[in-house]
């Protein structure tokens, strides 16, 4: 036997499966149901915008960690998830070629020069969104859907008009919104996948949504006082409409931009679930999740610092 | 009822069935034999032999080098050829008696043995200290001195560490199958040094047949106790064990006895048993071969001192070259450079992998995903702490508690960045440990 084959190493000598790459690979898995759906309901615009976005985000990626001579991390999958959730974040009319600038922002601003993976302190693919939505407001907010301009659900939900709402559209999708948004169905799908893998867990996409649900049962009624509290119809509405449902389980839930800590992915919820109805119900647009989850994120480090858990044997959580 | 266990922990691939429905093999010696004079945490023990004097089996060679210390034993006659720097195989170089095996295995006179109603707390613990006896599982402490807490009467329980959480050992599994009898008789001489103490035995659920067989061993004995934990790792590990089986947290300031326990895995319960009840002193004990390059997997009882070649050669050497060698478990033992090193009494097995899982991957940057949070039984951060200890930050290392580490690599394990975060902590920890030592 040579002995100089032999490695040596730290223990332990074993080592999970999972690798970051997987993980990220199971998110893309996990939004192609969204992806699809919104192809189906949008049409060609729609798939169009999807390839520009992953397309712009992955080649910037590659292209400036080529000339950083940086160890080129494309294959992680980490840029597609970046550049397919901002596909799906945006208008199926907005123009190709403004999705593929919002990637560029995202990857190079945002991700890269922060650092790349792992270092940035904003979710890449929300702050290009809010880039967009800032530099472009116009196509970015409107919404044509049959060949109609016209509200979003979740507008007539800001007005308080639940005449307008049908919330089985909203459930399967069928109406104006973002590509990604509009299906529930798809969304949850997708989002059951990640929790059956190991991937997420309920934690902040749990605590969010309960507070969110509490937020606006209680100052829905304050906003419409001819909306009861806790209505049932109102509340699905705002479940169902904009982009909770996208953001709480695939946005709020990205690791890099929220807590490490268990109690902090409680606390972190919590702020989403009452940003996010602020927004909605007394803030100057329908939605309010993007902006939401970004100031969030700023939010993390002092989250995570009252928050650390005490060691075992320390008074910790045994 | 719930299983008995506690917060975190991994659950890695257990390969326990290579090895585990293979009886305990005895092994005759047929090399050199090597003896360390430091197997055990503490001064090293005084060799007492010269080179060239003829020894015996069950002969003390190295006498205790203080009281946290334990003396060494010949497990072979033959003669002394030198006493010189060797290999061992945590891969530090430690002065070694040598012992050419003349292959009689002539054996000392064994003292008379009294029955133990009639030996004082002071005489089992004078034999127990006597026979070289020190914790088997890997730390290695002098059992004497575990044994000796400043308040013994405040001990509540004496756990038997049956947990055996690290994966591929099945050394302590054949033990408590094949010689159950011994590990309730080394329970019964500890809690006699301690009136107000229950014995319990911790042992993982994926063992039934040794729960059942423990059971019905210690049916009529009103003081022990036969707990199933829930298999996990580490379950065994000391801290979680306690947890597990009592309810009561230690942290890393803290030893066993602050809690009113003492723990002693099932080959050192079965050593005190050899020392008290038949006057043998530690000298052997039963290790594990096994792992994916090796023929025959196996579990075999080998003096102290075998050479680690003579136990791969027993298991029908390696099927296939291995790429690494690892003395101990794979969550915690430690890479082989050779094999010619001897077997001590910490070692519970040799594995021999065909590949390397962690050459196989190139760390990564951290994705903050939380997995070594969940995973971490000390309640910790380690992918925090390992950024602090490869800044060597170490102010903001001791801040996040790094020092409650107990190194059990589980965060390593499950990190899908694939970082290696038990060794930069692991690193860190030891500087400031050996700092706050000076201060």
């Amino acid at each position: 036997m040579s002995e100089n084959k032999l490695k040596v190493s730290s223990s332990p000598h074993i080592r999970s499966k999972m690798t970051s790459g997987n993980i990220m690979l199971m998110v893309t898995i996990a939004l192609l149901p969204s992806a699809i759906f919104g192809v189906w309901n949008f049409g060609l615009s729609a798939l169009i915008m999807l390839i520009s976005t992953v397309v712009a985000a992955v080649l910037t990626e590659y292209i400036y960690e080529k000339l950083m001579h940086k160890k080129v991390t494309v294959g992680d999958f980490s840029a597609v998830v970046t550049g397919l959730l901002l596909g799906l974040n945006m208008p199926p009319t907005a123009p190709w070629w403004m999705g593929a600038l919002g990637s560029v922002f995202g990857i190079l601003v945002v991700k890269q020069l922060f650092g790349g993976l792992g270092q940035n302190f904003m979710n890449p693919a929300l702050g290009a969104r809010c880039f967009l939505l800032l530099s472009f407001t116009g196509p970015m907010t409107s919404f044509i859907y049959d060949g109609v301009t016209g509200p979003t659900p979740l507008a007539y939900v800001k007005e308080g008009a639940m005449d307008q709402i049908d919330t089985m559209n909203m459930l399967i999708g069928t109406i104006p919104g973002t590509i990604g948004e509009t299906s529930v169905i798809a969304i949850i799908i997708g989002a059951i996948f990640l929790i059956l893998m190991g991937v997420i867990d309920l934690r902040i996409p749990g605590t969010y949504i309960v507070t969110f649900v509490i937020f606006v049962g209680i100052f829905g009624h304050v906003a419409h006082p001819e909306i009861g509290f806790f209505d049932p119809q109102y509340i699905t509405a705002h479940l169902c409409g904009g982009g909770l449902m996208l953001g709480a389980w695939f946005m709020a839930t990205d690791y890099v931009t929220s807590p490490i800590t268990p109690k902090g992915q409680y606390v972190y919820g919590i702020v989403l679930g009452i940003l996010t109805g602020l927004f909605r119900i007394f803030g100057g647009s329908a939605e309010g999740v993007s902006y939401a989850i970004i100031i969030s994120n700023l939010l993390v480090p002092l989250i995570e610092k009252v928050t650390l858990p005490k060691p075992f044997g320390k008074g910790g959580e045994k | 009822m719930a299983l008995l266990t506690f917060k975190g922990g991994i659950h890695p691939d257990d390969g326990k069935d290579l090895a585990k429905n293979k009886e305990i093999v005895e092994l005759k010696p047929k090399g050199d034999l090597i003896y360390p004079v430091s197997q055990h945490i503490g001064a090293p023990a005084k060799p007492i032999v010269a080179a060239g004097d003829h020894v015996l089996k069950g002969q003390m060679i190295a006498e205790a080098g203080g009281f946290v210390s334990a003396p060494v034993y010949a497990s072979v006659s033959g003669t002394v050829k030198a006493i010189a720097p060797h290999l061992n195989p945590t891969g530090g170089t430690v002065n070694s008696i040598v012992v050419e095996n003349d292959g009689e295995y002539e054996e000392v006179e064994y003292p008379e043995v009294k029955p133990l109603e009639e030996m004082s707390k002071e005489e089992i613990l004078e034999t127990i200290g006597n026979a070289g006896i020190v914790g088997m599982g890997g730390a290695g402490f002098p059992t004497r001195v575990k044994l000796s807490p400043k308040e013994p009467e405040k001990i509540d329980y004496v756990i038997a560490n049956c947990a055996e959480c690290e994966p591929y050992i099945t050394a302590d599994y054949r033990a408590m199958l094949e010689m159950p009898e011994k590990l309730v008789g080394g329970m019964k001489i500890v809690l006699k040094l301690f009136d107000n103490a229950k014995g319990i035995f911790g042992v993982e659920d994926n063992k039934p047949d040794c729960i059942a067989r423990l059971k019905e061993l210690t049916k009529d004995e009103p003081r022990m106790e036969v707990l199933a934990l829930k298999t996990k790792y580490p379950q065994g590990g000391e801290r979680q064990l306690i947890y597990a089986t009592t309810g009561r947290a230690i942290n890393s300031a803290m030893l066993p006895a602050d809690a009113g326990c003492v723990v002693d895995n099932v080959a050192t319960m079965i050593s005190i048993y050899q020392a008290v009840a038949e006057g043998k002193p530690s000298m052997e004990r039963i290790v594990t071969v096994s792992g994916d390059a090796v023929s025959e997997p196996g579990n075999f009882k080998v003096p102290f001192g075998i050479s680690h070649e003579e136990l791969v050669e027993a298991a029908g050497g390696f099927k296939s070259e291995p790429e690494k060698l690892i003395s101990g478990g794979p969550m915690m033992g430690f890479a082989m450079v050779a094999l010619d090193v001897p077997v001590t009494k910490t070692s519970s097995s040799i594995l021999a992998f065909t590949k390397d899982e962690v050459s196989k991957f190139e760390p990564t940057a951290c994705i903050n995903c939380g997995r070594c949070v969940e995973a971490c039984p000390s309640r910790l951060i380690p992918s925090r702490l390992a950024d602090y200890a490869e800044h060597h930050d170490e102010e903001k290392f001791t801040a996040h508690e790094g020092l409650e580490c107990m190194e059990c690599g589980s965060c390593s394990y499950v990190c899908p960045a694939k970082r290696q975060l038990k060794q930069a902590i692991g690193s860190m920890r030891k500087i400031a440990l050996a700092n706050r030592k000076k201060k």
